[in-house]
């Protein structure tokens, strides 16, 4: 019998073009990225993150989709400002995460690369979030959907909202996965087109910042963005294997997304962003 | 009043004087009642915990208690397995320590998990990738023992031994006890050295994380030395604070000073690969993370000081102290050594548990701080209530201390 | 935690983990079943009771 958490092996009918294994990821460009939390919002409304009325206690609030201000640390005229949006990383070799779970409630799925949360079976233990070097777990401090308040109305229909005591994350919008996958098998397609299944980030993003898409599929873009000299994960060397990639032409915005002893960090180009405005030239998208 | 459940032979306190003594630690228990309640019934907001601090202070009373505890599987090791006789006057000291210990810490660990009514998940959807559940089930099971090593002891008691029934069982679990003591044993090993193994594994977390042989990284092989360092030095120090309380000799002193000095022996020896350890880590895991040493203590309260002071302070001053006969034999520099050498294995487990979240791993994310509410003391001093309340009782009814009455014979009337 | 759970493998990690977890619960079984058999057996008279010395 086939197990739930075997690791997929190709159907032998199923041709694609490309390996069958799947493997979603995303590339965020942070010299186009304004930070404007679009992406944030519309990912709390996509997956019916819980909002509470006092927002303030940073340390306890959700959400999937993060955004950090970083800078260079220069005074001024020198001070130069990026945003660094932190969605989950979904790592793709032997996450923090998986492997201390308790009760099974969490698992890297081998066919999508997604790392997927069953709700209903976290016991909230939290080791999850003491093990995640990105802060990208969150646990559900509060009751937040009351019943008899209204508040039902406002949810999506396609993503359970979480009972209090329980941990969540991005879930790179699987049930968008499972509606377009839907969709496709109505159709009778096999393989999803590139755009048929985004995140809910990726779509709202108003600069385009966000390309989302299958790491393995090579007429995916996103398989082309991360093979960019500018292209890096956040903390690439502890070995996560990170399917978020980013792009940035700054090197000090690439520096700080990692931890380097003196010496170590060896820069992509020697001019900044702001000398050539390399990241508004036209074409650089399309190397 | 209470005279026909107490030992025989025995000279204890009048049941007033009693009664006035378990006030504070019925207290304590009101107060950690009131905190249960209050986090079962409205959640974990009420305490200080975070998104960044997962684990807090309940984790830190937890760890520290378990090791503490650890005196109980290793003094009945040494006592039914090796066969030390001078220890079975103080193996049920030791049995009681551990027992509180341990369900003082499942007791906890059921309110500190967000859904305590699929605790049971963790036995029946078991990861056994995770450290975390090797902890669940050998602590549980370990429980199971100390309960049945316990269970002996309280049928000793005046009144129940006059049950026939309750009396053959209690001396036919007697009679085996060394199948249970080596079954305790080899449960407390694996859930001492998986609650290492659960930091030693979070190999994303470069404060955290160890190499180590095999699935278990070095944390697991320490864990187990340093419970088992400090455990009896616990052990030592109830039975002093109980003697300088009851103020008569409880335990002689071939007991206290095998303990003391097989405690400084494995101390010195902790200290040593605990040193090994260190070394590892500032030269391998730090480095290959793109850190120094130095950068773990840029920000917040925590320096290098907290290292100086787990290592040569709490590690290696009191196994010094241990090793030398005339220390160890000095009653003040024993219970001083053993103070600094408990004080050693909580402050390790404070590392683990709170500086490691508080030092960030992402360059641009800052450090935290984390400071408990009272709902959180609550919980963790209602478990140092229920073992003084748990050790007062056994003291005063069960034969604890079976050399009492030839330590201190009663004047014959 | 048995093999109608489905997160269960027949593997040789399962095997081991399980092998020694149902091991030390069978001991600790074992051990209680054999002292309450003992126990009834002194009980009821079929089997003398031992002055116990310690």
């Amino acid at each position: 019998m086939k197990k739930e958490n075997d690791p997929g092996k190709p159907d032998a009918g199923h041709e694609t073009a490309h390996q069958s294994r799947q493997k979603y990821g995303m590339v965020i460009d942070l010299d186009k990225c304004t930070g404007c939390g679009t992406c944030m919002v519309a990912c709390a409304a996509e997956n019916n993150v819980a909002v509470r009325a006092d927002q303030t206690d940073k340390e306890r609030t959700i959400t999937w989709m993060n955004l950090y201000k970083i800078t260079n640390g220069k005074k001024f005229p020198h001070t130069e400002v990026s945003y660094f949006p932190r969605p989950c990383m979904h790592c793709d070799h032997h996450p923090p995460c998986v492997s201390v779970c308790v009760a099974s409630a969490t698992k890297l799925d081998f066919n999508t690369g997604i790392v997927s949360q069953i709700y209903t079976r976290c016991i909230g233990c939290r080791y999850c979030q003491a093990a995640c070097p990105y802060g990208a777990r969150y646990f559900n401090w509060w009751d937040v959907f009351p019943q008899d308040k209204g508040m039902d109305r406002y949810l999506s229909p396609d993503v359970s909202p979480r009972m209090r005591g329980v941990v969540e994350k991005c879930t790179f919008c699987h049930h968008r996965l499972m509606r377009a996958k839907s969709q496709a098998y109505a159709e009778d397609r096999r393989e999803l087109e590139e755009r048929e299944y985004v995140t809910a980030c990726t779509e709202a993003c108003p600069v385009e910042a966000i390309t989302f898409g299958d790491l393995n599929n090579p007429k995916h873009r996103v398989s082309q963005l991360i093979k960019h000299p500018y292209a890096f994960r956040l903390l690439e060397r502890l070995g996560t294997e990170p399917k978020v990639y980013y792009l940035s032409s700054r090197d000090w915005v690439r520096k700080l997304a990692d931890n380097f002893l003196p010496g170590e960090y060896e820069p992509v180009v020697n001019r900044t962003w702001a000398a050539d405005e390399w990241s508004t030239k036209p074409g650089r998208d399309e190397f | 009043m209470d005279s026909p459940l107490l030992p025989y032979g025995v000279k204890r306190c009048t049941p007033g004087a009693f009664f006035l003594w378990t006030l504070p630690w019925l207290a304590l228990l009101a107060w950690g009642g009131l905190a249960a309640v209050l986090c079962l019934w409205k959640g974990l907001n009420q305490t200080h915990m975070s998104n960044v601090f997962a684990f807090a202070l309940w984790i830190v009373f937890d760890l520290a208690i378990i090791g503490l505890g650890a005196g109980a599987f290793f003094t009945g090791f040494l006592t039914y397995i090796v066969g030390r006789k001078e220890l079975k006057s103080i193996i049920n000291t030791a049995v009681v320590i551990g027992f509180i210990c341990y369900s003082g810490a499942i007791a906890m660990l059921g309110i500190d998990i967000g859904q305590p009514i699929r605790g049971w998940f963790i036995f029946w959807h078991a990861n056994i990738h995770s450290m975390l559940v090797e902890v669940s089930f050998c602590i549980t099971c370990y429980l199971i023992v100390l309960t049945i090593e316990f269970v002996p002891l309280i049928l000793e008691n005046r009144q129940i031994r006059k049950v026939r029934e309750l009396r053959l069982v209690g001396h036919n679990l007697h009679e085996i006890m060394a199948v249970f003591a080596a079954t305790g044993t080899f449960l407390s090993f694996f859930h001492q050295g998986s609650l290492g193994g659960m930091f030693g594994v979070m190999y994303a977390r470069p404060f955290a994380a160890r190499e180590g042989f095999y699935i278990w990284p070095w944390t697991f092989f320490l864990f187990v030395l340093s419970a088992i360092a400090c455990g009896p030095c616990f052990t030592i120090l109830c039975t002093k604070l109980t003697e300088f309380l009851s103020r008569k000799k409880l335990v002689p002193d071939d007991a206290i000073q095998f303990l003391a000095k097989m405690s400084g022996w494995l101390l010195a020896l902790y200290m040593v690969l605990k040193t090994f350890d260190y070394l590892g880590w500032i030269y391998g895991i730090v480095p290959r993370a793109g850190l120094t040493f130095m950068d773990f203590f840029n920000e917040g309260p925590y320096g290098v000081w907290i290292i100086v002071a787990e290592m040569v302070f709490c590690g290696f001053l009191p196994a010094i102290i241990l090793l030398t006969p005339a220390g160890r034999k000095s009653q003040g520099w024993l219970i001083f050594a053993s103070l600094l050498n408990c004080a050693g294995i909580v402050l390790n487990r404070f590392l683990f548990i709170i500086v490691t979240p508080a030092i960030p791993v992402m360059p641009f994310d800052r450090f935290r701080s984390y400071l408990p509410t009272w709902q959180e003391w609550g919980i963790g001093m209602a478990v140092v209530g229920y073992g003084f309340l748990v050790f007062s009782l056994a003291y005063r009814y069960l034969p604890m201390f079976p050399k009492e009455t030839e330590l201190n014979p009663l004047p014959v009337e | 935690m048995t093999p109608f759970s489905f997160e269960w493998q027949w593997n040789i990690e399962y095997v081991i983990f399980f092998g020694l977890l149902y091991i030390a619960l069978g001991l600790i079984g074992g051990g209680i079943t054999f002292v309450a058999i003992k126990t009834a057996l002194q009980v009821f008279g079929f089997m003398r009771e031992r002055d116990f010395h310690d």
